[in-house]
């Protein structure tokens, strides 16, 4: 019996977030409207429980566990904390939003933990089945969030769409899986890898696998040609919902594409190598391109997400432990970046009024000199100009793309990013050169003006000091591969 | 041909119609009700595969409970037809075009160059008295157990939502709570105010 109860103990984070959960969800049930903030403040201590007990049983070595369902490697950790990091700065930005707008429920918390929880689960998946699970489990508590705000047509058509695209999506994840299984008889990553490497006969089915994967990563990603959801379901979702979604689900989306592809069909490189670089060099043009053409700063946000993750895929494309290394450093400070931007909406809107048009960024130095410098540094690191941090995410990909000689990718790569860096620094002339029509006074509390601090202050630390978040990173992928 | 493959093709060869008549019937009761018999021959191919437990359940839960829950549904909505279908023959060449790529795909790839008798044996059939409830319990409790609490998890997830997305308080009951009523007070209701006489008494009845 003990030997049963002892399998668990590396899902100890897991078990506590869920257990919490269950514990808010009643909680949340049995006080009135004037308590709600127990909800919030045990949403906190959730995320900060979980992080003490995953540092605590940090594991230096990859350690399989509940049946080979599980793994428990470095990469797990490190990304799990920055999991807990990026909640906990959602929930801090998001909580006077919600207040104003009659979202300031029991439900917005417990959706937003049971989504963590997906997360993690996906983060140490080492078995298709676990990957699947923990993807639905962050996707189902996302679809519902989208449409928390019941009165709203925009959210719940966002919300439609997000679902019936995400089910495809997922289908066509399972679809893929489904064959890989019947190519190598196992759905545990690690055997799949073994059998594979072995060499196989069934080409043909192993290839459609591949495909139907990718195309399932790309959907869950938002890479072109499969992005269509993501600029309606940014701008259609509550903008606390928005920064929640453009935030953590890519640091869990990373390690599930490194997972199955870096992990899983390792040795197939050559097969999805090609696949990836037609849809890196896809987002990158649609992204850039499209995001010029916005007024509505949620879109064009999505827009630069869709850019961002064809960023990512160049460190993926890679095939190598310093590809990986680099994809991970650019989705933690593509993560960093995002909560920021989405932050600066929610910190800007005020009860009735949303700051998501470029309009309302006018002039935004003479309102708030610190603020428009936050936003400046939040941009800059956006296009990739120095000294800031997305400058150095952005030099490592493009090097983990020169390496395996696809130079002309990296010159691809560069030419877009040229043409975002437009839109990125037209947001900057807005708040410096224009000036303001909208003179009433910034309403954001305390703490998440603290939190924004941090968030752009760290942009330009990072920037110039990028070893410390690197170091980790390829630590990370080096001791889990 | 021997007598289980007779019965599957004649199992399959069903499934496939009902499958396709749920997508082309006109009239959505009919449709729930070609899922059942659809529900029901897949059954029947599980019985085959020796997979007992799983095609019980199938018939228990999904022909059972869940179908008849859609059908309550179906005929509670007011469903507009043409409003559904309108677009129809605009998407139909792109989706047709999906679809026979999908299926030409399908042919490439479950064909038996790939997944033929002659690659793949046929798996050993099992003695009679094993137990196909008893392994699947065992395995669920066992190698099975953190995904078969995720998707509970899940559930849990979708019964939350369904519970945000719904319920709603409306403003305008006319409701009361029979434990206030009865405690109510003369002094909550009745408000006893002086005021002077506007009439002179005994001076008229005409006005009542």
């Amino acid at each position: 019996m003990s030997d049963f109860l002892t399998q668990f103990a590396p899902a100890l984070p897991e078990i506590f977030v869920l257990a919490m959960v269950s514990l808010i969800l009643v909680i949340d049930a049995a006080v009135g409207d004037s308590k709600r903030y127990l909800a919030y403040v045990l949403s906190l201590a959730t995320v900060a429980g979980a992080a003490v007990l995953t540092v605590r049983d940090f594991s230096t070595m990859p350690v399989l566990a509940l049946g080979g369902l599980f793994i428990d490697d470095p990469l797990a950790d490190v990304l799990k904390l920055f999991l807990y990091l990026t909640v906990a700065m959602v929930l801090v930005y998001s909580r006077d939003y919600l207040r104003q707008r009659g979202l300031y429920k029991g439900e917005f918390f417990v959706l937003a933990l049971f989504a963590l929880l997906g997360m993690m689960v996906m983060v140490s998946a080492s078995h298709f089945l676990t990957l699947y699970l923990g993807l639905e489990l962050l996707s189902l508590s996302l679809y519902a969030m989208v449409a928390l705000q019941r009165d709203s047509s925009v959210a719940t058509e966002a919300a439609m769409k997000y679902f019936v695209l995400g089910a495809l999506a997922s289908g066509m994840l399972l679809y893929g899986m489904s064959m890989i299984y019947g190519v190598t008889g196992t759905l545990a990553l690690a055997d799949i890898a073994q059998i594979l490497a072995d060499g196989t006969d069934l080409r043909i089915p192993l290839v459609f696998g591949i495909v139907f994967i990718v195309a399932g990563l790309a959907f869950k990603l938002g890479a072109v040609p499969f992005h269509m959801w993501v600029p309606d379901v940014y701008h259609g979702a509550p903008t606390a919902v928005t920064l929640f979604i453009g935030s953590a689900p890519k640091i869990a989306a990373f390690a599930f594409v490194v997972r199955i592809l870096g992990q899983g069909l390792e040795s197939q490189v050559a097969e999805w190598r090609d696949m990836l670089v037609i849809l890196a060099v896809l987002s990158m043009a649609v992204g850039n391109i499209a995001a010029i053409a916005q007024t509505n700063l949620k879109r064009m946000l999505a827009y630069s997400t869709i850019s961002h993750m064809g960023f990512m895929l160049l460190g993926i494309l890679a095939g190598s432990q310093n590809g990986y290394g680099s994809a991970m450093f650019y989705v933690l400070v593509y993560t960093l970046m995002s909560l920021g931007s989405f932050g600066m909406i929610l910190l800007l809107s005020r009860a009735g009024f949303e700051a998501d048009k470029l309009d309302d960024f006018k002039g935004l130095n003479r309102r708030s000199p610190w603020l428009a410098f936050m936003m400046l540094l939040l941009m800059f690191s956006m296009a990739g100009v120095p000294p800031t941090v997305g400058f150095y995410a952005k030099l490592a990909v493009l090097q983990a793309a020169v390496e395996i000689g696809y130079v002309w990718l990296a010159v691809a790569a560069v030419l877009f990013s040229l043409i975002g860096a437009f839109y990125y620094l037209r947001i900057v002339k807005l708040m410096y050169f224009d000036t303001p029509h909208d003179t009433s006074p910034i309403a954001g509390s305390a703490d998440s003006r603290v939190i924004m601090s941090a968030n752009g202050l760290a942009v330009l630390a990072l920037g110039i000091l990028p070893q410390p978040l690197m170091a980790v990173c390829v630590y990370a992928i080096d001791a889990s591969f | 041909m021997t007598y289980t493959t007779a019965i599957f093709y004649f199992f399959a060869a069903i499934l496939v119609f009902a499958g396709l008549r749920v997508i082309t019937a006109r009239n959505p009761v009919h449709a729930a009700l070609f899922l059942v018999l659809a529900f029901f021959t897949a059954a029947g191919l599980w019985i085959l595969l020796e997979a007992e437990f799983l095609a019980i359940t199938l018939v228990l839960v999904y022909v059972g409970a869940v179908m008849v829950l859609f059908l309550f549904v179906v005929m509670m909505l007011d469903i507009n037809l043409d409003k559904l279908r309108e677009g129809f023959w605009d998407y139909l060449p792109i989706a047709g075009f999906v679809s026979v790529l999908l299926m030409i795909e399908m042919a490439l790839i479950l064909g038996s160059r790939h997944f033929g008798l002659d690659v793949m044996a046929t798996p050993e059939p099992h003695p009679a008295d094993y137990s196909n409830t008893k392994e699947l319990g065992r395995l669920l409790y066992s190698d099975y157990v953190y995904a078969f609490e995720l998707a509970a998890v899940i559930l849990l997830v979708a019964i939350v939502a369904a519970i945000a997305l719904t319920l709603r308080r409306r403003k305008d009951s006319k409701y009361i709570d029979p434990a206030e009523q009865v405690k109510v007070k003369r002094n909550d209701r009745l408000r006893i105010i002086k005021m002077k006489a506007t009439q002179k008494p005994g001076a008229g009845e005409g006005g009542a």
